[in-house]
This record gives structure tokens, C-alpha cells and sequence, in this order.
């Protein structure tokens, strides 16, 4: 990791205090000098993981590029609450076009800065999991494959949100959604589904491919930061509780993040070109079951029908992404 | 410069001479020739400070022209058939946007049964797309809409669609008189947009809008559309007199001053059709011709005054909306009301097939001699025969299978161009 590193286990939080890092070291949110780039005011549920990612990541941008950022945004949640006609929560060019072109728009405004001479000026390109994962995943394999100069962000809530928590291809196996609901023998969504974009990312070779969460917000400053200084096609995976759509307390959207990563359910890791270059290990592993119970989407595995089966599988693929990553704490593997 | 060149090479050279600074482009037949060479164009260095995104596709090729223009640059893309009705999100969104995107459609059927040769039925299918849409009847004019389509797109920041027959005129060697890059330059300033995408000065482009503004919105794109319908004439007679040619302009009244029956078309079937009214005319028939260049907007008032002394309309159109009827017909009628005239809507040329001298004679001395129904579509050169045959399979098949193959072998063909 490129920032330094603090553990402070005493608060239970893992949260290290900004007042003991050296000030160089601070993280952007800290700053006086930000940019408040997605500013007050704007729509998003209490307690939304994507508002909460989408502030630091452009924040941050905006810090590596001295404030020369263009941000394309897919349809979605951060498109709808962010900009209800006549106002707009940016506070840096934005352009919205649609749901599944976002990686095309900003590939494209990417060669116009370019023709322009604009070398100065970046592209960050964002959108939910279903303008990334989905309908816009022609596009954004195009763009990698073209190796555009653009950072594009999925912020993942596993999940359509924004139309009523719909299934996506970035939604877990049991989970239950508008239309994966928990019926029949196999309640929530199906088991041996879904597609990690990050994995096929780097089939791409693209310069730099992250993971990161809600949880780890320095960590997501510094994958940010890092991001900037290559040029060509880099992606960032941003993994952001949803409180609607998984019904959680919206209290919960940092504990979710960080238990998500705790089990082994979402790999936080970084690699360049292809090949993974590093991972953030768990730091106490805990049971998917921590993960899970709190979510209204899951209820059905806890209920008065519970499924240990269906516990026991998800469990299975916790454990292996931390076979496939090497995920354990550091002594434990 | 004079010179014998492919249509497609001479739209790729325009182009160039118009210093786009982003294209995106997906191939498609018959657009390929023209991005083929202006891929060239870009490596050779003789169209400098142009970014070519070679996409994977159509929606991509559009929406990175999407992106490109917002960022502020002059931003091109060509494509046909199939290849529009992928873009068509896109195309609602770039216009919807007001974005001064310049787009050549290389004419071409709409599957299934799928078919690469030339008619209307893409840029019909988008007519309602908000794009400007141009239709060129010659290769010099596919060249010339070119140059005009960038200044009327960027004065009034609109997306524009120059049309050209696929195959007909982009596989068409003929000659065509480009222009210089100084005549070009003059006459084509560089672009100002009207709205960008400028860290220094940002700005939210495509907010989400409610019922509170949504028809002004939309409104103020029909305004800036109609805007072109005063604009295009004068863009027109500025480009006459830099070029010394007429190119372009809404409509282009063919020998219709006295004339009791007119020929509507679109495209390169004008000058068949020109032809037919010379030899008419030579015989004593009172007939003429009336070209649309503009088709979006709709040039209602030119098209009134050009058919307001004809007692009989015939619309010659390469595309038709099924169940319906006439497209430009209907748009005829329209510009027309109450008007004592007698309007004909045929359909000809579908999928490639020619649109012939004799075929059309034949179609205007039925309707001089009143065969024709008025109130009917007709088809020109349908194979009745084939389609009643086909009809009757259909009717006692327990299960007839596909038409299409079903009437190729029944014409005992498996291409196209076997037509007598």
C-alpha cells in the first residue's frame, strides 16, 4: 500500500484517526482544500454506500488531477439523485448520456481532450453494477481493450437499485431481490451465476484493476490516487452497501462493507497488467453468517425455515476467494 | 479539383477537409469505404489532430461521439442500416443533448430478411430521432452536404445526418468536384460549442428533468429544428457562391412550374425520375419533379408552394411504414391540406432493387390515365404472382415454414439481383 499504515485495534473499529497520520499522509476528506466534488444536498437514502464511495473517489480525482476532471456518469442512482432538474450536486463538468454507454462517452471524451491538446485534463467515468457489469459491459470491454485514458468506477450494490432492486449479474447467489425473491427451493437469487468484472478486467490487461470498499476509505483514496498516475484504461471495483435494496440499517452500510471483506465475500486486491499485485488480507476473519444476518435479503437462510445449506455454500465461496487470493491474516495461511 | 473517384472516397476526403477531431466508427456495409479511408486519412497524417476510436460497436461508435462532442470537439461518425437502429438510444440522446455531431448514412435495408442493398428504411425508421437529416442525390452532393452539414450542425447545435444511397452513390465511381482545404476552411470556421465540458468552468450536461420542464425542453428542440428550415437556405446560397455550385438547400423543384403531376422522391432516384420527365415532357405531358433534400425538418412550406399547381402528387418512396402507408407521403399530404390534389404513395426500390426508367413510365401513365387507386399503397414491380403463391402456402400449410426462403425457392434464386 502506497499510505501509511496504522492499526488500531483498541477502538474495535479499525478506523485509524487522521490526527495520527503524518500530514502529507491525510486523507483528502480531511482536507480543507477539498473539492466537495458531489456536494451537499443532493437525494441519495440515508446511509448510501454510493453516495459515500462516489464523494471519495472523485475527491480524490480530483486531488491527483489538480482539479482537471471530467466525470461521465452512467444512468443509475448517483445519475438520478445527484441531478433532479434544475439542480446538480457536481461541482465538476459532469455528462450524463445513458444507461449502457457510460465507458463509450468517456472514451470519447477522452480523444477530445486529447485532439484538443487537453493532456491535462482526466476522465473518470462511473457508474452502479448494472451500467458496468450489464447493459454497459460491450462498452466498457471495448474501452479496456482500447486502452482509452479513463478510470472507470463501478460502484456495486449487487444489485438495480434504482429501479426497485432488481436481480443484476453482480447480484450474490441467495439473495433475494424484486425478482429473485425467496420462493421455491431455492429462495434468492441463483447459485453458479454471475460474472466478477474485475477478473475480466485484467483478462484485459488494462494498466491497473482495484477492489476496494466503503469500509477502507484511505485505502479507496490511495487506489484512486494510484489509479491516476498510469494512463490508459484503469478500473476501479468499489463495493457500496445499499440500505434499501439489501435492508439493512443504514447504520450498517460501513459495518457491511467491512464484514464483506472480513469473510472472504468481496476480495479487496489490486493488480496491474493482468497479474494481481497486492491484496488486503483479512484482519479477523469472521463467518459469512456475520455477513449475512443483518441483511433483510438473506433473511430466508435465518429464518423459521432456515437453509445451512444454502449458508454452507455461500461460506464455500467465501473460502474460496480467500484460497484464490491469499486473503488470510498474515501467520494464518 | 475534378476528379473520377468512389463516392465513399470522395464523402472520406469531405470529411477531412471538415478537420473532424474525433471519429468513431464501427463497420457496416456499404458505409465501410468511407471510415476505411478516413482511418487512412488519420495514419497518413493528411487529416492531423484526429483521434479515431475504432469501437465495438455502433452504440459505441455513437456515444463516443456523444462524449467527444461535450468535451468540445467536432466529432463524426458513419454508419447504415442495422448499424442506426443500434444507435437509435443514442441517437434520441445526442439530439436530445443538442450535440453538433455530423453522421453519414450510407442508405441501406432493415433486416429481417436481412439485406445489405440500398433504400430508405434506416434513416425513415430515425426520422423522428430529432437528427437534421440531408439526403444527397449525387456523389458531388453527398460531398457538398458534407461541408454544409458541420455548419449548420455546429450553428445551431444540432446532430445532423447526411443520407447517400448505399452502393448507388457510395460504391459509385463518378466525377465530383472536391473542394480545397482553403475553400473548406473559409467557409467551415472552427468549432465554438455552445455548451462544454470545461474543468475551469464546469457544468452539469444531462440532468434528469421532470414533468416541470420536460416540453419546454423538448420544445426548444423543435425550435432549434425548425431554425434549420431558415438556416439551410442560406447556408446553401453562402456555399454557392464560395463553391460556384448549388448543392444542398430544403427541396428541388424539377420542371414543376406548369406542371399538373409531380414525382416526390428522395435521393439518387431523382435523376431517373428527371429523366422520365424530360421524355414526358418531351412528348407533351405536363410533368415534373420535386426532390427533398431536407427531410427532417420538414420543409412544409417549400413543398406546398412547389405542388401548389399540381392537380396529381405521385411520392416515390424507398421505405414505407408497414401497416400504415406512405411515410413521405404522409408528410406530403400534410404540407398539402386543402389543396385540390390527388396524392399517390409508392412504394419502390425496397432491398436494392432498381427503380427503373420504364417501370417508372409505366407508373405515371397509369396514373395520367387514372388507373391507379389513390387511396391505395402500391408496390412498384411487386411480384404479385410470387406473394399470392406464397399467401396460398401459408393458408393450407399445416406449417409453411419461413417466407423468405420459402419465395426465394419458389423464384428458384438464392441471391438477389435475379430479378427480371
Amino acid at each position: 500500500m502506497a499510505f501509511q499504515e496504522i492499526k488500531l485495534y483498541q477502538t474495535g473499529t479499525f478506523v485509524a484517526g487522521n490526527r495520527l497520520l503524518d500530514p502529507d499522509q491525510r486523507s483528502v476528506q480531511a482536507r480543507t482544500g477539498r473539492s466537495n466534488t458531489l456536494t451537499s444536498g443532493h437525494r441519495a437514502c440515508r446511509g448510501c454506500g454510493e453516495a459515500l464511495g462516489a464523494r471519495y473517489v472523485l475527491d480524490a480525482a480530483m486531488r491527483a488531477t489538480d482539479g482537471r476532471l471530467v466525470a461521465v456518469n452512467s444512468t443509475g442512482c448517483l445519475e438520478v439523485f445527484s441531478t433532479p432538474y434544475p439542480e446538480s450536486s457536481w461541482q465538476l463538468p459532469w455528462l450524463h448520456s445513458l444507461f449502457g454507454n457510460g465507458p463509450a462517452v468517456a472514451a470519447g471524451v477522452a480523444a477530445a481532450l486529447k485532439a484538443r491538446g487537453l493532456d491535462d485534463v482526466r476522465v473518470v467515468g462511473q457508474a452502479g453494477d448494472g451500467g458496468t457489469v450489464d447493459i454497459g459491459f460491450g462498452c466498457l470491454s471495448g474501452m479496456f481493450e482500447r486502452n482509452d485514458d479513463v478510470l472507470f468506477v463501478c460502484y456495486d450494490n449487487e444489485g438495480y437499485m434504482n429501479t426497485g432492486v432488481q436481480r443484476s449479474g453482480a447480484t450474490p447467489p441467495a439473495a433475494s431481490t424484486a425478482n429473485t425473491k425467496a420462493l421455491g427451493d431455492q429462495p434468492g437469487n441463483v447459485f453458479g451465476q454471475g460474472k466478477s468484472v474485475p477478473l475480466i478486467a485484467m483478462a484485459h490487461e488494462i494498466p491497473y484493476v482495484a477492489t476496494a470498499t466503503v469500509a477502507e476509505l484511505r485505502d479507496l483514496e490511495a487506489k484512486v490516487e494510484k489509479a491516476m498516475t498510469f494512463r490508459g484504461a484503469r478500473y476501479l471495483h468499489v463495493f457500496v452497501p445499499c440500505p434499501l435494496g439489501w435492508g439493512a440499517d443504514s447504520a450498517d452500510t460501513i459495518r457491511l462493507a467491512r464484514l464483506a471483506k472480513e469473510s472472504g465475500i468481496f476480495p479487496v486486491f489490486e493488480a496491474e497488467a493482468g497479474e494481481v499485485t497486492a491484496v488486503s488480507r483479512i484482519r479477523r476473519q469472521v463467518p459469512v453468517e456475520d455477513y449475512l444476518r443483518p441483511q433483510r435479503r438473506y433473511a430466508h437462510l435465518f429464518g423459521d425455515h432456515p437453509r445451512p445449506d444454502l449458508v454452507a455454500r455461500i461460506q464455500d465461496r467465501a473460502d474460496r476467494n480467500i484460497a484464490r487470493f491469499g486473503l488470510l491474516p498474515e501467520g494464518d495461511e | 479539383m475534378r476528379s473520377q473517384v468512389e463516392g465513399s472516397q470522395a464523402v472520406a476526403r469531405a470529411v477531412t477537409l471538415c478537420r473532424p477531431q474525433v471519429i468513431a466508427a464501427y463497420p457496416i456495409s456499404p458505409q465501410t469505404h468511407i471510415v476505411e479511408s478516413l482511418s487512412d486519412r488519420v495514419r497518413t497524417g493528411e487529416l492531423a489532430g484526429c483521434e479515431y476510436l475504432m469501437v465495438e460497436s455502433e452504440f459505441g461508435a455513437l456515444s463516443a461521439c456523444i462524449g467527444a462532442s461535450g468535451a468540445g470537439a467536432r466529432a463524426y461518425t458513419a454508419t447504415s442500416s442495422q448499424g442506426l437502429l443500434f444507435m437509435a438510444e443514442a441517437l434520441f440522446n445526442a439530439s436530445g443533448l443538442g450535440l453538433p455531431i455530423v453522421m453519414t448514412l450510407a442508405n441501406r435495408a432493415i433486416g429481417a430478411p436481412i439485406n445489405i442493398w440500398n433504400d430508405h428504411s434506416d434513416s425513415m425508421a430515425m426520422r423522428d430521432s430529432g437528427w437534421i437529416q440531408l439526403f444527397a442525390e449525387s456523389n458531388q452532393e453527398a460531398v457538398d452536404l458534407h461541408v454544409q452539414a458541420f455548419r449548420l450542425a455546429e450553428s445551431l447545435s444540432v446532430p445532423v445526418m447526411v443520407c447517400m444511397d448505399g452502393f448507388v452513390l457510395t460504391h459509385a465511381f463518378e466525377e465530383v468536384d472536391l473542394p480545397t482545404q482553403e475553400q473548406v476552411d473559409a467557409f467551415l470556421p472552427p468549432l465554438v460549442p455552445q455548451q462544454l465540458l470545461d474543468p475551469d468552468d464546469p457544468v452539469t450536461i444531462g440532468a434528469m428533468v421532470g414533468p416541470e420542464a420536460f416540453t419546454e425542453v423538448k420544445y426548444l428542440m423543435h425550435v432549434k429544428q425548425m431554425a434549420a428550415l431558415d438556416e439551410l437556405p442560406v447556408i446553401a446560397a453562402e456555399f454557392r457562391a464560395a463553391f460556384g455550385r448549388s448543392s444542398g438547400g430544403l427541396v428541388k423543384p424539377y420542371r414543376t412550374d406548369d406542371a399538373e403531376t409531380v414525382v416526390v422522391a428522395l435521393g439518387s432516384v431523382l435523376g431517373t425520375i428527371e429523366d422520365v420527365v424530360d421524355t414526358m415532357r418531351d412528348e407533351g405531358h405536363c410533368v415534373g419533379a420535386l426532390g427533398i433534400t431536407c427531410f427532417r425538418p420538414w420543409p412544409a412550406a417549400e413543398v406546398r408552394e412547389a405542388l401548389a399547381h399540381a392537380t396529381r402528387v405521385v411520392v416515390v418512396e424507398r421505405a414505407f411504414a408497414v401497416g400504415a402507408g406512405g411515410i413521405v407521403g404522409q408528410n406530403v399530404r400534410d404540407a398539402t391540406r386543402g389543396l385540390p390534389l390527388e396524392a399517390y404513395d409508392v412504394v419502390a426500390g425496397l432491398g436494392g432493387r432498381p427503380v427503373t426508367r420504364a417501370s417508372l413510365r409505366r407508373l405515371l401513365d397509369d396514373v395520367l390515365a387514372e388507373r391507379l387507386d389513390p387511396t391505395a399503397l402500391h408496390f412498384l414491380d411487386l411480384d404479385h404472382a410470387l406473394v399470392q403463391r406464397e399467401l396460398e402456402r401459408s393458408r393450407h400449410g399445416h406449417r409453411p415454414g419461413p417466407h423468405a426462403e420459402n419465395m426465394l425457392r419458389a423464384l428458384g434464386t438464392v441471391a438477389s439481383g435475379a430479378y427480371e
